[in-house]
């Protein structure tokens, strides 16, 4: 099979991508004006009021799951190395087990909007919500960074437009969605990026498999007889076998601490809901890298190495191409305006996390002690979104340039190091305090910035220092064992009374859930007024 | 803690629960840092081909993924089924 020929309508603005890219902004605003009528409490601005389905949750999810990163990335990553971009499939996502049988529920039953919630349960609320919102927007802002700065050059790549226009475009319809629409709306965004998103790469390895009898094996060996029997396996990602476990840990870890995954538990009606649609999300995506492995050694095979690394040296375009060489400039337009939409659908649900943090957290918690009034709220929060869309807006122009892939990787060791330790210690250890988790979630952040920072990703890659002081590029495997340790220590040596004698409750009601306001006699199902408008006025803190 | 009989079986439900939740994690961990350390250690194996197009990494690789889901799932039959039951018949005897 011959690679085609290098020409590519690839970065002229392309109509028919633009054409599906508006109908995907149409789709997408209506719902959220649809939402925005819905959206009348904070409890609907941040967890869809609890009426949001397991199916819907696993979608969305997977929406919030499935960046264009891993897309474009992964896709690139096998087509011009093989067998190499699997082992991060592998990687992102094994994370779902474990937040399948460690957080979901108990997170459910536990909290109302953040995963502070959870840790500050029992614990004293001020330091507590201080430090995970740290943690949180850490997360949040190197996760950000990284989408943004991606979204610039990606856009920039399939449509032509300038890096800031691409920047300002994503940030301002992500505002929209959020400031009005809230989570209700976000999550709407997320499943119908997802269903695209899939349907898209579906519809691609179709059309390569099509051409190898529906085999992938054919495909594979076609790849090996092309570019020799290594495509299939391991090469240089994998080096260093203590580079390889960290890096593991970390994803494995941190997928179970990044606050937008963690906050979407909240928006449905119960544990059951939560477990189930951990298991539709991981399923998704799971099928998703599985396919985009196919399409990473189609593109190497159909379009040629040489060609992919002609347009970016990275191998991003690898899937766009091959769109192209497929289905002509209809298929590459289609999928170019999904890879738009699905960076767009992942920005605003970090958006609406990092809101939650700062007014749910930070505001009503910390600054107004829990005295807020709804409406007051429901203010701060929007107020909050608009703040940190601008911020991702600043913060992807300023980056423009810079080599960022690196932030992701830091963002899943925060939220392994930070957030996931502090979590997991007061879900299921009694003697848990807020001193203990105070320091293992302010270790688990300082110590990831900076061994990433003395690490030589940023040393030698960036810095163009010759050495770097800590070995590792990805700090994980001593971070997270050190945010436990540094927990349970402080812990133990500082004890807390009050924290130990409420662990009862904490247990109970993370097993059981909310205190129904009636014994129930049959399982309580989905809350049915979740669906309703309720009043602007319900007056403050009644639970919707 | 306390002697009412109902809370020492959710303390015993909630201990079994934690008990395959820890038991799945540790399968989830194994079989990935598994596939990790051959990637690492013993990449001939890994290019051996099986079949023509596949090798033993690939199958192992796909693998990985496919029993990270299958463990979800189940997870989520023995929490949505024996777990829910217990839990319910608990709640329903208070």
């Amino acid at each position: 099979m011959n690679p085609a020929e290098t020409t590519t309508q690839l970065g002229q603005p392309n109509a028919t991508a633009i054409f599906f890219f508006l109908v995907f902004v149409a789709i997408t605003l209506a719902i959220t004006y649809w939402a925005a009528r819905k959206t009348k409490t904070t409890s609907e601005f941040f967890a869809a009021g609890g009426g949001v389905s397991a199916a819907q949750n696993g979608f969305a999810l997977a929406g919030d799951y499935m960046s264009a990163a891993s897309f474009l990335g992964i896709a690139g990553l096998v087509a011009t190395s093989g067998f190499d971009g699997l082992i991060y499939s592998v990687g992102w996502l094994v994370g779902w087990p474990v937040v399948t049988f460690l957080i979901a529920e108990p997170l459910r039953n536990l909290g109302k909007y953040t995963f502070a919630d959870v840790v500050a349960y029992r614990l004293k609320q001020t330091p507590v919500r201080l430090s995970a919102a740290v943690g949180t927007l850490t997360v949040v802002s190197f996760y950000l960074i990284a989408q943004m700065v991606g979204a610039g050059n990606l856009i920039h790549l399939l449509f032509g437009l300038s890096y800031e226009t691409a920047v300002i475009i994503v940030g301002a319809v992500m505002i929209l969605y959020v400031l009005f629409g809230g989570m209700i709306a976000t999550t709407w965004v997320q499943i119908v990026k997802a269903v695209l998103l899939l349907a898209g790469a579906t519809g691609l390895a179709g059309a390569v498999l099509y051409k190898f009898g529906f085999s992938p094996l054919r495909l594979f060996d076609e790849a090996a007889t092309q570019y020799g029997a290594e495509v299939l396996a391991p090469g240089k990602l994998v080096s260093n076998p203590l580079e390889a476990i960290s890096l593991g840990v970390a994803l494995m870890f941190g997928t179970a601490g990044l606050p937008h995954i963690l906050m979407r538990f909240y928006t449905v009606p119960d544990a059951k809901a939560a477990r189930s649609s951990v298991f539709y999300a991981t399923g998704l995506i799971g099928y998703f890298y599985l396919v985009t492995f196919i399409l990473g050694f189609g593109a190497s095979v159909l379009v040629g190495r040489q060609a992919i690394t002609g347009v970016d040296k990275g191998g991003n375009m690898a899937a766009p191409m091959l769109a192209e060489v497929v289905g002509g400039t209809g298929f590459l337009g289609f999928i170019s305006a999904v890879a738009f939409a699905t960076i767009l659908a992942v920005v605003a649900g970090l958006t609406l996390s990092g809101a939650a943090a700062l007014s749910h957290d930070l505001w009503s918690s910390v600054v107004r002690k829990g005295q807020a009034p709804e409406q007051e709220q429901l203010k701060v929060a929007r107020l909050a979104s608009l703040f940190l869309g601008i911020l991702a807006i600043i913060l992807g122009v300023a980056f423009k340039g810079q080599n960022v892939a690196f932030m992701v990787g830091l963002a899943f060791a925060i939220a392994a190091s930070a957030n996931f330790p502090a979590l997991l210690l007061s879900m299921a250890w009694k003697r848990f305090t807020t001193q203990g988790a105070v320091s293992s979630m302010l270790t688990g952040a300082l110590t990831s910035v900076l061994f990433i920072f003395l690490s030589p990703t940023v040393q030698v890659d960036l810095l163009g220092n010759s050495s770097a002081l800590f070995p590792l590029r990805n700090p994980g495997i001593v971070t997270i064992p050190l945010a436990f340790m540094v927990g349970a220590v402080v812990s133990l040596l500082f004890p807390e009374q009050e924290s130990a004698a409420r662990f009862a409750e904490v247990k109970h009601r993370m097993h059981v859930g909310e205190p129904q306001p009636t014994p129930a006699a049959a399982p309580v199902p989905a809350k049915p007024d979740a669906e309703l408008p309720v009043p602007a006025a319900t007056g403050s803190g009644a639970e919707a | 803690m306390s002697t009412n009989p109902n809370e020492e079986a959710l303390e015993a439900l909630a201990a079994a629960r934690w008990r395959v939740a820890g038991v799945l994690t540790m399968t989830t961990l194994v079989a990935y840092l598994g596939f990790i350390l051959l990637v690492a250690f013993d990449k001939p194996l890994m290019g051996r081909q099986l079949a023509p197009g596949l090798s033993v990494g690939v199958l192992l690789g796909a693998l990985v993924i496919v029993a990270a889901w299958a463990l979800t799932g189940i997870y989520m039959l023995w929490a949505n089924g024996t777990y829910d039951r217990a839990l319910h018949q608990l709640r329903g005897g208070k």
